[in-house]
């Protein structure tokens, strides 16, 4: 008598590829319109190996046992007031800005894999970004479970998704989701999967992971340990997907190519945020930018290229600008930020002696010379009361959307990097070279960029006034400017006055 | 060039000069003064005087720089996309050549920002 019970790999087959069939009464290109637009040819779906052969049964059981534990830290962690065992207030700017502008990320990675997960024609694939769609839906879910503690205690946690599609520097991660979602399901998942989740995440996710335990927030820690089992099996897809689309048509590399080159800069130009929030925002940051940069791109990226070279893929193009930018990015974005906080939805705050003497060891060449005095002379003039915002709007890149604030890094770090096309008669301006290829590509799209410095002068945002502005944001007055004498900070003081006075008693 | 899409795009130029209720942008940019840490954007009258520009709207962000009020004028050596040039104050910007999202870049020689640092 046969048994029952199935082995893993025929539990595997019937859960997925059986799911699937082949249409009669509708074409197969009806029911599965969007795969083929993009030029990827496609010969053999059932090439396709899931990494991790896994079943939504087995799928289930894993994350609800993931959920129990996230979220009975997340309980103690407030009936604990752990709020008060931050390094310091100020710390929360960090938390701010990944609320606002990576939390939305997750969300619309969730509406671009669920896209997927009904469009992609091989049923092994669209399972597997069904599981990823679920997956990013939960990330987003329980960042904003595990934040909502803080947003009991200090201000600026609000209302992240309002702000996200409106507030001037959260257009630079929405550009980048929305340039990914509005692409083909090839070019998002290549985009999402591979450039961002594979080749750059854990620019992300390590730093501010151990940056949030460097800094006595256990919430954000376990957040991250949660969602940590789910990138690793994100990133083994987007490896996956690029060596299938590889291996099924040598017509496809050029293309994989050229989405490599797009989205690596697209996404390493959005880190410049994460960079700006590891070197100033952390409290005590565990590691530099430019660390994190040398070890995580130019040794694990180099090796993996160096893989995929048998393909024929060759590294990012302007990767080698990337590794040079690594020594400025940080300081030239917290510059922009410190000269416009008080239109940002976190507080700013000048580095202390203490963090200076420590950009100055970790960036040698760079910080004494370029960066120090700047932050010197704001100091000297807060000091001396004479300290003023910046008056007007930025100029910003047509395509990454980012304040022109990046230099020429390789000829002249003081001189801003200016480059323009022309397109129907108008000037677009951009960033960097990598940007202006971008656009170059398919002006048609980019074109429609929602720049926000533009917006508020054709009057879309609220009225032609900063606070009118900042209304129309959702911020109040007490989310933004100097993180010295804010609530926040009023509020830190008081806590651990009472605490001393406490100790002493 | 290429328009990757399933159904095409429909035809939006999300910045085009009509846009503006008149004006047109115009970016600003002073080299050598990093302070300000990227170009200023500013919705100006075509028909705006040069002068007007240097007189009145320049000096509402940049005169936060010490450097700003030492600027001799006859000595700002100016760049419009891109172009050496040099702009007849009494005529507009538009017949200065100046149009929809220029950028004018400006150059004060002898005054390199704050302690000579190009801040």
């Amino acid at each position: 008598m046969p048994s029952k019970k199935l082995n893993l790999r025929k539990r595997y087959e019937l859960l997925t590829r059986g799911m699937g069939w082949e249409t009669t009464h509708q074409k197969m290109d009806d029911v599965f319109p969007y795969d083929t637009f993009e030029g990827i040819k496609i010969t053999d779906w059932d090439k396709w190996e899931d990494p991790f052969r896994l079943t939504m049964d087995a799928y289930w059981k894993f994350q609800a046992e993931k959920e129990r534990k996230l979220y009975a830290v997340i309980d103690s962690f407030a009936q604990n007031n752990g709020q008060t065992n931050l390094a310091d207030a100020s710390y929360l700017s960090a938390i701010k800005l990944f609320i606002t502008g990576v939390t939305p990320i997750e969300y619309a990675a969730h509406r671009g894999f669920a896209h997927l997960g009904r469009h992609f024609r091989g049923d092994g694939a669209r399972i597997a970004c069904q599981m990823q769609a679920i997956d990013e839906l939960r990330h987003q879910q329980t960042q904003v479970h595990t934040i909502s503690h803080y947003n009991k205690h200090f201000d600026g946690l609000h209302d992240p998704f309002h702000q996200f599609d409106r507030v001037w520097y959260l257009s630079v991660p929405k550009a980048f989701s929305e340039d990914a979602l509005s692409a083909g399901p090839f070019e998002f998942i290549t985009s999402i999967s591979f450039a961002f989740e594979y080749v750059l995440t854990n620019l992300l996710f390590v730093p501010f992971m151990s940056g949030a335990a460097y800094n006595g927030d256990m919430a954000t820690v376990t957040f991250g340990f949660s969602a940590q089992s789910d990138e690793s099996r994100h990133m083994t897809l987007g490896l996956e997907i690029i060596k299938f689309m590889l291996e099924q048509h040598e017509d496809n590399l050029p293309i994989v190519q050229r989405w490599m080159d797009k989205h690596f800069w697209r996404a390493y130009r959005l880190l410049a945020l994460v960079a700006t929030m590891q070197d100033y925002m952390l409290t005590n940051s565990p590691m530099s930018w430019k660390e994190a940069w040398d070890v995580y791109f130019v040794e694990n990226g180099g090796a993996l290229f160096e893989d995929l070279s048998r393909y024929g893929l060759r590294m990012p193009k302007y990767h080698e600008l990337a590794t040079a930018e690594a020594d400025h990015i940080s300081h030239q974005v917290w510059s922009v930020f410190c000269s416009l906080g008080n239109a940002t939805g976190f507080h700013t705050f000048l580095p202390t002696e203490e963090k200076m003497a420590w950009l100055s060891e970790k960036y040698p060449d760079t910080f004494d010379k370029y960066y120090r005095p700047r932050f010197e002379y704001w100091a000297k003039q807060q000091a001396e009361g004479t300290f003023e915002f910046q008056k007007g709007l930025p100029q910003l890149c047509q395509v990454c959307q980012v304040p022109m604030v990046f230099t020429e890094v390789q000829t002249d770090p003081m001189q801003i990097s200016y480059r323009v096309t022309e397109h129907g008669g108008d000037k677009y301006h951009f960033c960097s070279d990598g940007c202006k290829d971008i656009f170059e590509y398919e002006p048609e799209k980019y074109v429609q960029a929602w720049l926000p410095v533009h917006q508020i002068y054709q009057g879309n945002c609220g009225g032609a006034t900063i606070p009118e502005v900042l209304e129309w944001y959702k911020f109040s007055p007490d989310d933004t400017g100097d993180y010295i004498g804010s609530r926040d900070h009023a509020r830190w003081q008081e806590w651990k006055g009472t605490d001393a006075m406490v100790k002493q008693a | 060039m290429a328009v990757i899409a399933k159904d095409g795009y429909i035809d939006l130029v999300r910045d085009r000069v009509e846009n503006f209720h008149g004006n047109q942008l115009v970016y600003v940019g002073w080299d050598d003064h990093l302070l300000f840490s990227a170009a200023q954007a500013f919705p100006l009258p075509p028909e705006m005087p040069f002068q007007a520009l240097v007189s009145d709207v320049m000096p509402s962000v940049f005169n936060y720089h010490p450097d700003f009020r030492k600027i001799d004028w006859s000595t700002v050596q100016w760049v419009v996309d891109g172009v050496k040039f040099e702009p007849d104050m009494g005529k507009s910007l538009k017949d200065n050549g100046v149009g929809h999202k220029s950028l004018i870049r400006f150059k004060t020689p002898g005054l390199n920002g704050i302690n000579g640092t190009r801040l």
